[in-house]
């Protein structure tokens, strides 16, 4: 195990968003305040941490012919429990991601890394996994939602950084998703094509 | 004797090369636009022209910029950003503030042109994207003010927003549009609306210089402002078709779009088939988003969705290869 290469790729080499390209739809969708961001990216980390933890441990005991439903199941049950606390103890963040915590249990994300990493590591290693990809994950959230949030709305974090009429409305609705996400590609391509040289 | 004294140089054709470059063909197009961007200044002020010129400066600029700080071949001299700019001041209103017009610049040069491998590799019509880009200030890119008017050049803009051709004809309001601008205005172009789109009489010279010039072909206009016609022709709203065609034609951006924008070389089909397929198709969908959509205008909209079908349209409609005649291929099918 070696927590330092899986945190490189869990952040850069082999990001789940922009390298991997995996968990697009809430990407794309949630990215517009960067309270919507962390909400998604902690959620995610904590069901993706959790869900590696538990099918890591239920490896020998899944038979492969099911695995799929197997894995959809432990992700659904704690993705409910996230949902649940969330409605609890954040109820204007669970507003507001909507029906996008549910859509977790479909999140590629999980499923990849269950499927990749969890049914062939150790519990500890699959933690460990789940975390760096789940920090990855959260990092390209916080930095598309800050871009969007401060051209689409003007604002950073609620506090209002330009007037609202500077705002460029379009980088707040979908096109906006795409394109700060296609640029962010971009960059990490060409960071990455640099850095192999 | 020493051949290699003899200035010959041993390769393939072709072997007559003009001078001419990108450069020359852009500053025709500069050239046809001259008419159109002077008529602009006539109906709307000095403020068209100072909108124009910050334009220019700003796409100019950002393609420098770009290119200086990736330490690329400079391309500002090919003219090509200026042409960029001055359609994308064409096709705003001339109240636009300068931020929104300097900011439709970065993204036509960055984002859209150079980010894609600047000249010659971007998939859409920089000026077109940028001003779809622009409506994210929408209050601002649709306050339009009337013919023969003088915006100030500094300064807050009068905030009233005076009815366009475009937005009567939305409205289907052609009695309304009749009473307020006849037929001839239409044409000379003493409307109101974005920059450089009301004189269709200027910018059809302009359109025809560049045929004449061979800078552009007639296929893409013919077959666009042809589609449109016949639509409106076919389907009028109101029972007066000839006329209702004519408002729809010389309104709205269709012969700048016709013109300068769809037959841009880099984002239209390569093959002449192609091309008067690319010109139907943007027909229709102009005529489809001025019928049903939410907009009063389709022009730009049309023609960024037919940008993004070139690449399906020239694969499929390939030119016949030099040495194959289409006679021979008919036998071979007949004998087999």
């Amino acid at each position: 195990m070696n927590f330092g290469k899986q945190l490189k790729e869990g952040l850069l080499t082999q990001n789940p968003v922009l390298v991997q390209l995996l968990g697009m739809c809430s990407t794309l969708a949630i990215t517009t305040t960067i309270s919507n961001g962390i909400g998604m990216g902690v959620s995610v980390t904590i069901i993706l941490t959790l869900s590696n933890i538990f099918i890591s441990l239920l490896r020998k005991v899944i038979p492969e012919q099911v695995r799929i439903a197997a894995y959809i199941v432990v992700i659904a049950g704690f993705v409910t429990m996230v949902d649940l606390l969330l409605q609890a103890f954040f109820p204007e963040i669970a507003e507001s991601l909507g029906v996008f915590i549910p859509l977790i249990v479909v999140n590629c994300i999980i499923l990849a890394r269950a499927e990749s990493f969890a049914s062939k590591n150790k519990p500890l290693a699959a933690a460990v996994d789940g975390i760096c990809q789940g920090i990855g994950y959260t990092l390209i959230l916080l930095v598309m939602s800050a871009i969007r949030e401060l051209l689409g709305a003007g604002t950073l974090g609620g506090t209002r950084v330009f007037p609202e009429e500077f705002s460029a409305t379009l980088i707040a609705m979908p096109v906006g998703g795409f394109l700060t996400l296609g640029l962010l590609i971009a960059l990490m391509q060409w960071a990455q094509s640099k850095g192999g040289k | 004797m020493n051949y290699k004294e003899l200035n010959l140089i041993g390769s393939s054709s072709p072997h007559i090369r003009t001078k001419d470059g990108t450069g020359h063909i852009m500053g025709e197009v500069l050239l046809a636009m001259l008419l159109p961007l002077l008529f602009a200044v006539y109906n709307f002020g000095p403020r068209a022209l100072a909108a124009a010129a910050v334009s220019v400066a700003g796409c100019c600029a950002f393609e420098w910029l770009y290119r200086a700080a990736l330490k690329k071949d400079n391309t500002v001299g090919d003219l090509s950003a200026a042409v960029t700019g001055v359609l994308i001041a064409f096709v705003c209103p001339v109240t636009v503030p300068y931020w929104i017009l300097l900011i439709g610049d970065f993204f036509a040069i960055v984002v859209v042109k150079q980010l894609f491998g600047g000249i010659g590799k971007n998939f859409l019509n920089p000026a077109l994207a940028a001003r779809a880009f622009m409506l994210s200030w929408a209050g601002e890119m649709s306050t339009w003010v009337g013919p023969r008017s003088s915006s100030a050049l500094w300064g807050a803009v009068d905030a009233a927003t005076y009815p366009t051709p475009m937005a009567l004809l939305h409205e289907n309001n052609l009695e309304g549009l009749r009473q307020m601008y006849d037929l001839p205005e239409m044409l000379v172009g003493l409307i109101g609306g974005s920059m450089g789109e009301v004189s269709a009489l200027l910018l059809l010279l302009g359109g025809l210089f560049l045929i004449v010039r061979k800078v552009i072909t007639w296929y893409i206009p013919v077959s666009y402002i042809g589609t449109v016609a016949a639509l409106t022709f076919l389907f009028p709203r109101g029972n007066d078709p000839v006329t209702w065609m004519l408002y729809n034609l010389l309104g709205g951006g269709l012969m700048l779009g016709a013109f300068f924008m769809a037959t841009d070389y880099v984002t239209s089909p390569v093959s002449h088939k192609g091309q008067l397929l690319f010109g139907l198709g943007c027909g229709l969908i102009t005529v489809f988003i001025r019928y049903f959509g939410a907009y009063s205008e389709g022009v730009c909209y049309a023609i960024l969705v037919m940008n993004l079908t070139v690449w399906i349209i020239d694969k499929n409609i390939r030119p016949a290869r030099f040495g194959e005649s289409k006679p021979a291929k008919k036998k071979e099918a007949e004998s087999k």
